[in-house]
């Protein structure tokens, strides 16, 4: 059997990338280490007999265009968007809750506080004017401001088209906002500490920066794509767990003619100065092929498979310094009885992050390579989508602990420091889920460094790389790749390490660089590149 | 503050003329009499001895130091044989060079690369996904050059051996003045000479051995000025005064590939990948634009423009490191980087980089002079490089 492109990873980005060259002619094998598909966004056994989420649990959007090309909805995806979006968890057994009707969310603060109620709708439609620019941006390749050509002078000029439509007070909001921490933008917009650490928790997720920190509003902003105007913190999840997507995504490339095969890891990319050749894999066995799409993290592609003389030394170096630094643990709790609210509000995601001064300090710890000792937490309960994922009467809890640095200082990652974060976790949603601590039968903990062990996620970076101003459009993953095309022939990047930032956007972005638009001939790839910048 | 050598206690004792310059950080003598002049002839007639610890040193030792080097310089590596010594540039990934220098194989894995400039990090960049050790030795080595027909008889004396079979790019271990030392058959001035490598808290035993096995041979201690002249008659480029390393050209205009400096021999297009391997082929295969060429300066034209003036003839006794433009009728073809009387040849020489199509062996052009403040020019016809080849450099 020949192939036409490798796909490296079955992860959502080689899933759907898979799907999409198989449905523009290629024949495509993806080629996953693990034994099931997804990833980091793969359902797998948490505990015996319990099924969860393995890492991520939501995500943000899947672009329209993929479902239209693979003729997919939400359905098919077994996707759904939770309502409500987000519950703080307050001390004393408070809540404050986001629902994805920004009117219902209003009414809702109008009992924390009448300001806030007044300000929300339009601060929901401002956010929701930057994420529309961001999509339109995300949509199509990244903008390369140092590329020349008439192609690319009318996309930049496509891009000045979309800047202008936002008219003179848009474009300064947005010029003014990206920049911005978080916290400053929602301390000049909003006066309830609980409302403004909740929105602000989608400024700092998964990054190792406070709200504090310069840009973070940019992360909010960037969330917030795809999501229904206004909805702040609204996010996809999927029925029987993000693998159910994962699966889905898999049949529709399975239906289109790609082949997956589990259990099958790559070792080697084989590369030869004329480019890609094909891949070597764990057992020895090759499989040739000059075209490959590499889903991983874009310095395990070029560092880890790749001979190093076949990389351009100040490429080497830009990738290796690219900041992946995770931020994040998994917890997955398995619970013998539902915690004490209601079941309502138990469907959204549970967040423990009650104002803005506990993040900030939270990610102080992170900042000095310690673990936080009151940290930033992120659940969610699957098994009230799916009651099958557990035994009857069992629910399953994921948890994303956020600050936990991948390096702590003076100490490395052991059974104990595992132990003692299981039992952090367990006690800081002791403090706002009455009796919490006694429902909890079983537990999984992934550190960061588990995270990268088992799931192949460099320094635990759930997002490939940390999703800062400075590392996205085409800085991502560095100024130069951001086209998804390398300068080794034949070799592409996707992912979210790669423009713009998500799994699916970036498979969509790659597959389109690889000619998956066009029906054969399968395009070469283009040899003046964009150069690197140093 | 200027570093000193390990050499200082000697040299400054010498130094009459408070001739000092920099070079690589560290205080060089440029001459220790008044004029060079001693000095320059001692390379071509006796022997001359330059303190050259400057140089950057790096040991690469492991399993892929020779896969390091490979992708690095220019030249193929693998064939460089233990004890060999090879000269080769380096590039960047766009066939530019970055430095030049030379390359020492002591083991299978075991090497020493010099350089004009730092090149440590560059070594580090290339060197990611490899086992290799890299060690900045620039200051833990020493290392004179002894330059000169009589370099051989002296070594000889101060090692206690023939050194005979020691060929021209070869490196032999031995012992002088009771110190360990490494001795290749290179230099700096196109004629027979060594260097000698040894611990720089070692240096001083070497150099007074050797000053004592050299007196009866008229061993004269000789600084830059000198070298510089000599370095020109062999044809031998300058980083700084020669070519602009990739690193630090401002303009696509201040690069140079190794085929423009006439260093197309050094470039193994056939070896494993490189840096710049992609462009140095297509340069290879659509022929460089410009040409590193010997000019000689018609001295007949110089006299008449300092004629015309009321002037007799003169030149400099220093090389010059000015840039000249050089004309073919009314069009500059090219310009000329470093320029010497040479007292040897008696004649006035450069070293130019001209346009290919003016770059043809006995081409006449014009080399600006300006005398008397105004600028005039002289003939001058372009010859191959090295202008000085004695037989004994390789005998």
């Amino acid at each position: 059997m020949t192939y036409d492109v490798i796909v490296v990873g079955g992860g959502l980005a080689g899933l759907t990338s898979a799907a999409l060259l198989a449905k523009a002619g290629r024949r495509v094998v993806v080629l996953e280490r693990r034994a099931v598909l997804g990833g980091l966004h793969s359902t797998d056994e948490v505990a015996p007999g319990v099924r969860g989420d393995a890492v991520a649990h939501d995500i943000g959007w899947i672009p329209s265009s993929v479902m239209k090309t693979l003729g997919l909805d939400e359905r098919a995806l077994a996707l759904l968007r939770p309502d409500p979006s987000a519950v703080s968890l307050l001390p004393g057994g408070k809540t404050l809750t986001l629902w994805t009707d920004p009117a219902r969310t209003a009414s809702e603060l109008q009992r924390h506080s009448p300001n806030d109620a007044r300000a929300w709708r339009g601060f929901g439609e401002r956010v929701a004017r930057l994420a529309g620019f961001l999509q339109a941006i995300y949509e199509g390749p990244a903008p390369e401001p140092l590329a020349s050509g008439a192609t690319e002078l009318l996309s930049m000029l496509g891009l000045g088209r979309k800047v202008r439509s936002l008219g003179g007070a848009g474009i300064i909001d947005l010029l003014r906002t990206l920049p911005m921490s978080v916290a400053d933008v929602l301390d000049e917009t909003f006066e309830h500490p609980a409302l403004k650490g909740l929105v602000a928790a989608s400024g700092v997720t998964r990054l190792v920066q406070g709200p504090k920190s310069g840009a973070t509003a940019f992360l909010l902003v960037h969330h917030h794509v795809g999501a229904p105007p206004g909805a702040i913190g609204a996010r996809l999840i999927a029925r029987g767990g993000l693998g159910a997507l994962a699966n889905a995504l898999a049949e529709s490339a399975r239906a289109a003619g790609a082949e997956i095969r589990t259990g099958s890891a790559v070792t080697q990319i084989v590369t030869t100065e004329d480019g890609v050749k094909g891949v070597v894999l764990a057992g020895g066995d090759e499989i040739a092929a000059s075209t490959l799409l590499s889903t991983l993290d874009p310095r395990r592609t070029l560092h880890g498979l790749i001979d190093p003389i076949y990389i351009d030394p100040e490429l080497s170096q830009a990738i290796g310094a690219v900041k992946y630094r995770g931020a994040c643990a998994k917890v997955n709790l398995v619970l013998d009885r539902l915690p004490a609210l209601s079941e309502e509000l138990l469907r959204g995601a549970l967040v423990v992050a009650p104002d803005m001064g506990y993040l900030e300090r939270a990610f102080d710890a992170a900042k000095y390579g310690a673990i936080s000792e009151r940290p930033y937490l992120e659940a969610r309960i699957p098994t009230l989508h799916d009651a099958s994922l557990a035994p009857a009467g069992r629910h399953v809890m994921s948890v994303l602990v956020q600050w936990v640095p991948y390096r702590l200082r003076g100490a490395s990652w052991d059974g104990a420091r595992r132990e003692a974060l299981g039992d952090l976790v367990v006690d800081t949603l002791g403090d706002v889920l009455p009796g919490f601590r006694e429902r909890v039968v079983a537990r999984q903990v992934l550190t960061p460094k588990d995270l990268e062990d088992r799931y192949g996620a460099t320094e635990g970076s759930l997002t490939h790389g940390e999703l800062t101003l400075d590392q996205v459009l085409f800085m991502r993953p560095v100024p130069g790749l951001s086209r998804h095309a390398t300068p080794i022939s034949g070799l592409y990047l996707a992912g979210p390490g790669t423009h713009p930032g998500s799994s699916i956007a970036s498979a969509a972005r790659a597959a389109a660089a690889m000619g998956a638009a066009k029906r054969r001939p399968f395009p070469r790839p283009r040899g003046d590149r964009v150069p690197l910048t140093r | 503050m200027l570093k000193t050598t390990p050499f200082h206690p000697r040299t400054a004792a010498l130094m009459e003329a408070q001739q000092w310059r920099r070079w690589a950080g560290f205080l060089a003598a440029s001459a220790y009499e008044m004029s060079h002049e001693r000095e320059y002839h001692a390379i071509r007639n006796s022997a001359a001895l330059f303190d050259v610890s400057p140089l950057y040193k790096y040991h690469l030792r492991g399993r892929d130091a020779t896969r390091l080097l490979d992708r690095v310089v220019t030249r193929n590596v693998a064939k460089c044989q233990p004890c060999q010594v090879m000269y080769t540039p380096w590039c960047d990934p766009r066939g530019k060079v970055i430095d030049d220098g030379t390359l020492h194989r002591f083991g299978e894995d075991n090497y020493r690369l010099t350089s004009a400039d730092p090149n440590l990090r560059w070594l580090h960049q290339n060197a990611r996904g490899m086992q290799v050790e890299i060690e900045d030795a620039s200051e833990r080595v020493a290392s004179l050059s002894l330059q000169g027909p009589l370099s051989r008889s002296i070594l000889e004396h101060a090692v206690g051996r023939d050194l005979g079979a020691l060929k021209f790019f070869r490196l032999t271990n031995a012992t002088i003045g009771g110190v360990s030392v490494v001795i290749s058959r290179t230099g700096y001035t196109g004629d027979l000479g060594y260097e000698v490598w040894m611990d720089a808290s070692e240096a001083l035993p070497v150099w007074d051995a050797l000053v004592v096995h050299g007196k009866p041979y008229g061993i004269t201690p000789a600084g830059m000025l000198a070298l510089d002249i000599a370095r020109i008659e062999a044809g031998l480029i300058l980083l700084d005064v020669d070519y602009v390393s990739a690193r630090k050209a401002l303009i696509p205009g201040q690069l140079s590939s190794p085929f423009e400096l006439a260093l197309g021999w050094t470039v193994s297009i056939d070896k494993q990948p490189f840096n710049g391997k992609p462009a140095l082929a297509r340069e290879k295969a659509d022929g460089p634009s410009w040409s590193l060429m010997g000019l000689e300066i018609d001295w007949l034209t110089l006299e008449r423009l300092y004629e015309d003036m009321g002037l007799a003839p003169r030149v400099a006794a220093a090389a010059s490191r000015v840039s000249v433009p050089v004309y073919d009728g009314s069009k500059q073809v090219g310009y000329a980087t470093s320029s010497a009387w040479s007292p040897l040849l008696k004649r006035y020489i450069a070293l130019a980089h001209l346009e290919a199509s003016s770059a043809t062996p006995g081409k006449e052009l014009e080399f600006e002079i300006t005398v008397e403040h105004r600028r005039k020019r002289a003939t001058a016809r372009v010859r191959k490089l090295p202008f000085y080849d004695p037989a004994r450099k390789r005998s």
